[in-house]
């Protein structure tokens, strides 16, 4: 068997192809998005591949094809499976012939992510199986069993990991791949797939009636698993199960779960076995909840009673802390060091040369007591530039500007949207803000690609995920089609032809839209594109910080004067702010 | 506990990291070891802060806790005292020595250590202090400043310097190979001597 040192992301990409996945669709999303990148880069393909608009898009195509009898996989982050929540809820009714895995990956303490929500309460809520690993190489075998408890039940399976699965490396042992044979078909069952009121009472009594089935299978599957080792017990899920793994003490059972739903019959067997029982879990009290109704009079410590937290994610420090508060341990075995105070911080920043930088000083110079309500992207880094004031989910920012605009708010409304973020559930709120005679300017940054998760290609790239040429969607015209009337598109580096079309826009009423448009500058790189770099006369410079101000990680301020380094990517949107021409191309006076 | 060697591998999105960390990686699976890792990924990416935990002969989770690392390999300055609080008493910390000022410094006017006044509290450890972007452009190219930082740790990482050379050799591209292994060496041969 072939070992290799693999990205948690990777190791499960790689686990589909072992299980002869033959349909894979999905929408870009930190931790989720290296799978299906992976997927798609493979030199040969025996799957259909696509990245799909939105999350909602992506579950309902894998599930027909899914419908069909072929293997589909559909891929997330935890808040697009808000976005497809429609089609999860209902898909548990219908059924599945070919296996339906959908990977939702969890990001507790929200390291790239607006929420911390738990995929495992979908899974409950929609009552279709999780699998929750603990490790890469868990991670990896876990998946060709999804595919086939999927089938075995006929209801599509969420798989679970979470940010220290997909962004964790190991070595793992990889698995054969197994080339399908599978074709789809579609077989005409309209007690099946119209849910029709008196088909889904049938079909939700049905879902109900697999619910024991399912948890003996997972027992016997042995994802969910346990050791006696004395007395005491500590139960602990997913990637938690390893923190506690490494600090375990002598003489203690440990129960790791890394599927739900949980047999409490099975679980009350263990429980009852010992005489205090201590769960350990990242974010919501999925297993707690069970253990405590099957605890009958066994003290159960957990987040419910003080030992663990709602929120954030665990790590050994943070659950050697919870084995002493709960008496499991006599003191923490890690030496507890502050980090340095006071350190100047290292945000994560737009890149020199990012078109959105440039359109946010054009944005704040001529819209400057404007709200700015802002989208999900590299461009909420924009808060950093002082045009962002909100941010939800994606595609609220047309929608925010537009609630805000009706409200009586006095001041203009101007928001912010990237280009991926409005072809995937922006389109719905332009429509609607012009259907309904909104007064507010929508400022679309078009750089053709989903940059932040990745550099994927999206409808708008003129390429699909495999890299087939597709005809790329006119953002202008789409926003005419809705029915805006001033739809105008300027290059973003352009300050003085931004500036412009902003003042244009300022004047107007109704829904203007602008169209900023520029090249990702790690695209352009990627491309080869060099438009040289620039250069302060320091002779000339004054000193004023204009251009420091406008933020750029390749300004730098020493002996009073401006200076520019080497992360300079030539946009030269500085030579247009300096007051006193002193920027100009390196190796040029 | 883990048993495990960790090493913390710190610095700026984009300074090359992950392919630092996948070389150790690699390294371990020549020789034969488990290995456990973590990376960050993402919008912090983005120019941030960002960390690799790697843990050879790892068998658990992936993240180091804070007070155990057993060696830093620190792309700047500041980050290596941003997680000076991982090392371990006697963990020895392997810096490149620049500063990048983060732009916060320049925009919210943040007043930043100096590189003296840091190198002075890394001292409280074994230190190796080296110009990795010198050494770098010496050896052909100064994208190979993650492979020099290798180089001059390995001489306290537990893995024979021919893996980490093969590693090396595997996971660099094509036409780099002689200039990483180039920078490997006179990072090591640096290493030795600090």
């Amino acid at each position: 068997m072939e070992r290799k040192y693999l990205l948690g992301n990777e190791a499960i990409a790689h686990a589909c192809i072992e299980a002869g996945v033959d349909f894979v669709s999905g929408y870009p999303g930190t931790p989720s998005s290296e799978v299906v990148d992976v997927l798609r880069t493979q030199p040969e393909r025996s799957y259909y591949l696509e990245w799909s608009v939105n999350e909602k898009v992506a579950l309902e195509n894998a599930l027909a094809a899914a419908w069909c009898g072929i293997r589909a996989l559909c891929t997330m982050k935890h808040v697009g499976l808000n976005v497809a929540a429609d089609p999860l809820m209902t898909s548990a009714y219908t059924e599945v012939t070919g296996g339906l895995v959908i990977l939702s990956a969890d990001d507790p303490f929200a390291h790239s992510s607006q929420n911390e929500q738990d995929t495992r309460c979908y899974a409950h809520f929609a009552r279709i199986p999780c699998l929750d690993p603990a490790s890469v190489q868990e991670a990896h075998d876990m998946i060709p069993a999804a595919f086939a408890l999927s089938e075995e039940f006929g209801l599509s399976v969420i798989f679970r990991p979470t940010t220290r699965i997909c962004h964790s490396k190991g070595d793992v042992t990889l698995g054969a791949v197994v080339p399908s044979t599978r074709k789809g078909e579609f077989h005409k069952d309209p007690s099946q797939y119209v849910v029709i009121p008196s088909h889904t009472r049938i079909l939700h009594k049905k879902l109900n009636e697999k619910q024991p089935a399912i948890k003996k299978r997972l027992v016997e599957l042995g994802y969910n698993r346990f050791e006696i080792r004395g007395k005491t017990a500590i139960i602990a899920s997913g990637i938690a199960a390893s923190y506690v793994q490494e600090l375990l003490p002598a003489g203690v059972s440990f129960m790791q779960i890394g599927a739900y739903p949980i047999d409490e019959e099975w679980l009350g067997a263990f429980v009852s076995g010992h005489e205090k029982v201590l769960v350990i879990e990242e974010l919501a009290p999925e297993v707690e909840d069970v253990v405590r109704q099957v605890a009958g009079c066994v003290p159960v410590f957990g987040k419910k009673n003080g030992h663990g937290s709602y929120e954030g994610e665990l790590s050994p420090q943070a659950v050697a802390a919870i084995l002493v508060k709960a008496g499991f341990l006599a003191t923490n075995p890690f030496v507890q060091q502050d980090p340095v105070q006071n350190l100047p911080l290292r945000p994560p920043i737009l890149c020199a040369g990012c078109l959105h930088r440039s359109a946010a000083y054009a944005i704040k110079k001529v819209f400057r007591d404007a709200i700015y309500p802002s989208d999900i992207g590299c461009y909420t880094l924009g808060l950093q530039l002082g045009v962002v004031d909100t941010t939800i989910c994606m595609g609220a920012s047309i929608t925010v500007a537009s609630g805000i605009a009706h409200s009586g708010e006095p001041r203009d409304v101007l928001c912010t949207i990237g280009d991926s973020t409005f072809l995937h559930t922006g389109i719905q709120g332009l429509l609607n803000a012009v259907y309904n005679g909104a007064n507010m300017t929508v400022v679309i940054l078009d750089n053709r690609i989903t940059a932040m998760t990745g550099h994927q290609p999206n409808p708008n790239t003129g390429i699909t995920a495999c890299g087939v040429e597709s005809p790329p969607v006119s953002i202008d015209a789409l926003c005419r089609a809705c029915g805006v009337q001033f739809v105008e598109t300027v290059d973003s580096f352009d300050t003085t032809g931004m500036v412009h079309v902003l003042e244009q826009a300022k004047k107007r009423k109704g829904v203007k839209v602008i169209i900023a448009k520029q090249m990702c500058v790690i695209s352009a790189r990627r491309a080869g594109i060099k438009r040289g770099k620039y250069q302060v006369d320091t002779e000339t410079c004054t000193g004023c910080g204009n251009c420091i101000r406008f933020g750029c990680p390749a300004i730098e301020f020493a002996n009073d004067k401006a200076q520019i380094n080497d992360l300079c990517s030539g946009c030269a949107v500085c030579v247009q702010l300096c007051p006193v021409s002193a920027i100009g191309k390196e190796g040029k006076k | 506990m883990s048993g495990s060697f960790d090493i913390l591998m710190v610095g700026i999105g984009g300074q090359g990291t992950i392919l630092a960390s996948n070389i150790l990686g690699e390294a371990c699976l020549i020789e034969g070891r488990s290995v456990k890792g973590a990376e960050t990924h993402g919008m912090a990416q983005r120019g941030g802060s960002v960390e690799s935990h790697i843990r050879i002969d790892g068998l658990f989770g992936p993240l180091i806790p804070p007070g155990q690392t057993d060696l830093m390999i620190a792309f700047d300055l500041l980050e290596a005292l941003r997680y000076s609080h991982y090392m371990k008493k006697r963990g020895r910390i392997v810096v490149n020595n620049h500063l990048v000022l983060p732009t916060s410094v320049y925009t919210q006017k943040i007043v930043a250590p100096t590189e003296d006044e840091i190198i002075a509290t890394l001292k409280k450890n074994p230190l190796c202090l080296l110009d990795a972007d010198k050494m770098a452009a010496d050896a052909g190219s100064p994208l190979s400043q993650n492979v020099v930082m290798l180089g001059a740790a390995s001489g306290s990482i537990p893995l024979k310097p021919e893996s980490l050379l093969e590693a090396v050799r595997r996971l660099v591209p094509k036409k780099t190979v002689e200039i990483n292994v180039k920078a490997f060496e006179s990072g090591r041969a640096f290493g030795t001597e600090c």
